[in-house]
């Protein structure tokens, strides 16, 4: 028999494949993708038992429906949907069976912005310069290079039999903001660029993230910040989660899709625990950022990781 | 050559060198590069060097941060390496002008100079490719001859050919795919800069040196 595939009926708003990120071709000007919330992707791949590193869904405010062709552990994390499994809800961050035929449908959205959605042994698509994460700008990886489309046929890893009991529902990985976050940053790499009092300046009043914001960056809009040597720097390598700030004053916080370099200073880097919690806001919602120490950045990173290794312990 | 680091976030660091666009401090911060990438440190995911810095990335719980500062400051403190003989520069033909080089007149206007003057000037030179970024495949090539340096234009784009070959002051370009963008467009080529079929997806990286050449309308259309 062919290799089992994940049948998309409707695509849903932006739906795309992601693994853990196309590292180490940054060099070479290749994007890193990957999920927004990178921690609720490694949750609903615990769930099922899959490497952290495998291929799931990132499902974006409008979920999709889907149809099984075999026996499979599903499990949805992140941002809080509505879910049926053939006309029966499910619950979000535990894993349940689906078997040939059944349809997963996406309904209300309740909170949060990004759901993940992992399948036993992952997504099969053919893996571009070693990761099978979509980058839409330039047209690479997961199911051509874009968003899936209704009629699309995902190729599944090789099944497992699903034996006995599976995880019963987890806490959420992360935080879901209620249409407004507070992420910690540490300032830098650029902070000298800035006028004295910028850090107080960014942390003074919340930065609404405006609707011309996607998976490469969110353009915020919100108290302006002032350069000290001009809005153009040498250009130098753009870390996920860091603030470039160009001539506006208004920063970009850059997300998964983000360029691999840029010319713009960068005043400030929101913690990796953080970065998770960003992925879950859309246009509108609102960030107020805080500085926070390195120890603390360190701190919380332990934290969601323990509570990460603990589920993954499991392996379902 | 003095050199600083600096972080961005708990899991990248930025070592920088002399802050200006120069071919030697330019090297000496790919050579750097090279080496905390042969380092294999475990947990070290990305290491990109740009124009006069090289970021490091790396999984703060899965990396020896002791053992990856002392490898930052014993690379960065080592005088630059005797450089090795110059491979081959990498030969890129371009047919200029025209429909496939909308702006070749306008870098003309500017260089008060017919466009045969911009193609010579354009290909007497050997560039060095200073960093890539952008998209997959693009080249960041200096220095261009200060003639036909040209700035960007002042509105970009919406859509710019991939293979399209670009002036931006003093560097010059190739867009490997299709984007909006704002170089003075003065040729094209029908090399691919980014072939993700290819055994070798991308014809260029960092410090490699690129020479182009012109050719005609038929043999850019013919070529294989």
């Amino acid at each position: 028999m062919a290799v089992a595939v994940l049948r998309v009926i409707k695509p849903g708003m932006l739906t795309t494949i992601q693994d853990a990120g196309r590292w180490g071709f940054q060099a070479r000007g290749v994007p890193v993708a990957g999920p927004m919330d990178p921690v609720s992707h490694r949750l609903a791949n615990a769930l099922v038992g899959n490497v952290r590193e495998a291929a799931a869904l990132e499902i974006t405010l409008l979920g999709p429906e889907l149809e099984f062709e075999d026996e499979r552990l599903v499990a949805v994390t992140g941002a809080e949907f509505e879910i049926t499994l053939d006309g029966k809800a499910v619950r979000g961050n535990a894993p349940f069976v689906v078997t040939a035929e059944s349809r997963l449908r996406f309904g209300e959205r309740r909170r949060g912005a990004r759901a993940y959605l992992a399948i036993s042994s992952g997504i099969a698509v053919p893996p571009m310069l070693g990761s099978r994460s979509t980058h839409l700008v330039s047209a690479m990886g997961g199911a051509a290079g874009r968003a899936l489309a209704a009629g699309d046929r995902l190729p599944l890893g090789d099944p497992r039999k699903v034996e006995g009991a599976v995880l019963a529902p987890q806490p959420a990985a992360v935080p879901l903001p209620e249409r407004h976050a507070r992420l910690r940053v540490l300032p830098g790499p650029q902070r000298d660029y800035f006028s004295g009092d910028a850090l107080e300046v960014l942390q003074s009043a919340p930065y609404a993230i405006g609707q011309n914001s996607d998976r490469m960056g969110y353009r915020l809009e919100g108290p302006r910040l002032t350069h000290a040597r001009g809005a153009d720097i040498i250009s130098d390598a753009t870390p996920l989660g860091v603030l470039q700030v160009p001539a506006s004053g208004q920063p970009i916080l850059l997300m998964a899709d983000r360029q691999t370099t840029g010319g713009y200073p960068k005043i400030a880097t929101v913690i990796s625990a953080d970065v998770a919690v960003a992925g879950q806001l859309g246009p509108a919602d609102t960030i107020s950022f805080a500085v926070c120490t390195p120890a603390e950045a360190m701190a919380a990173l332990i934290a969601q990781e323990r509570a990460l290794m603990a589920v993954e312990a499991w392996r379902a | 050559m003095s050199y600083r680091i600096v972080t961005a976030g708990d899991s990248a660091v930025v070592v920088e060198f002399e802050e200006r666009i120069d071919p030697a401090v330019n090297a000496r911060t790919i050579a750097f590069a090279e080496a905390v990438q042969a380092a294999n440190l475990p947990g070290v995911r990305d290491v990109v060097p740009t124009y006069r810095s090289t970021a490091i990335y790396f999984d703060p719980l899965r990396t020896d941060s002791v053992a990856l500062m002392a490898c930052i400051e014993r690379e960065a403190v080592k005088p630059p390496a005797a450089q090795p003989a110059p491979a081959a520069p990498v030969r890129i033909p371009v047919c200029y002008g025209g429909e496939l080089g909308p702006d070749l007149e306008a870098v003309a206007s500017f260089a008060r100079a017919d466009e045969d003057e911009v193609v010579r000037l354009h290909t007497a030179a050997t560039y060095r490719v200073f960093m890539l970024g952008f998209v997959p495949g693009f080249a960041y090539l200096g220095l261009v001859d200060e003639r036909i340096a040209m700035a960007r234009r002042s509105t970009p784009r919406v859509r710019v050919p991939s293979g399209s070959v670009g002036i931006a002051g003093v560097q010059t370009g190739i867009y490997p795919t299709e984007t909006p963008g704002g170089w003075q467009l003065i040729g094209r080529t029908p090399l691919k800069p980014f072939d993700p079929a290819r055994a070798e997806p991308f014809l260029m990286k960092a410090g490699d040196a690129v020479q182009f050449y012109p050719i005609n309308r038929g043999e850019y259309d013919s070529w294989q």
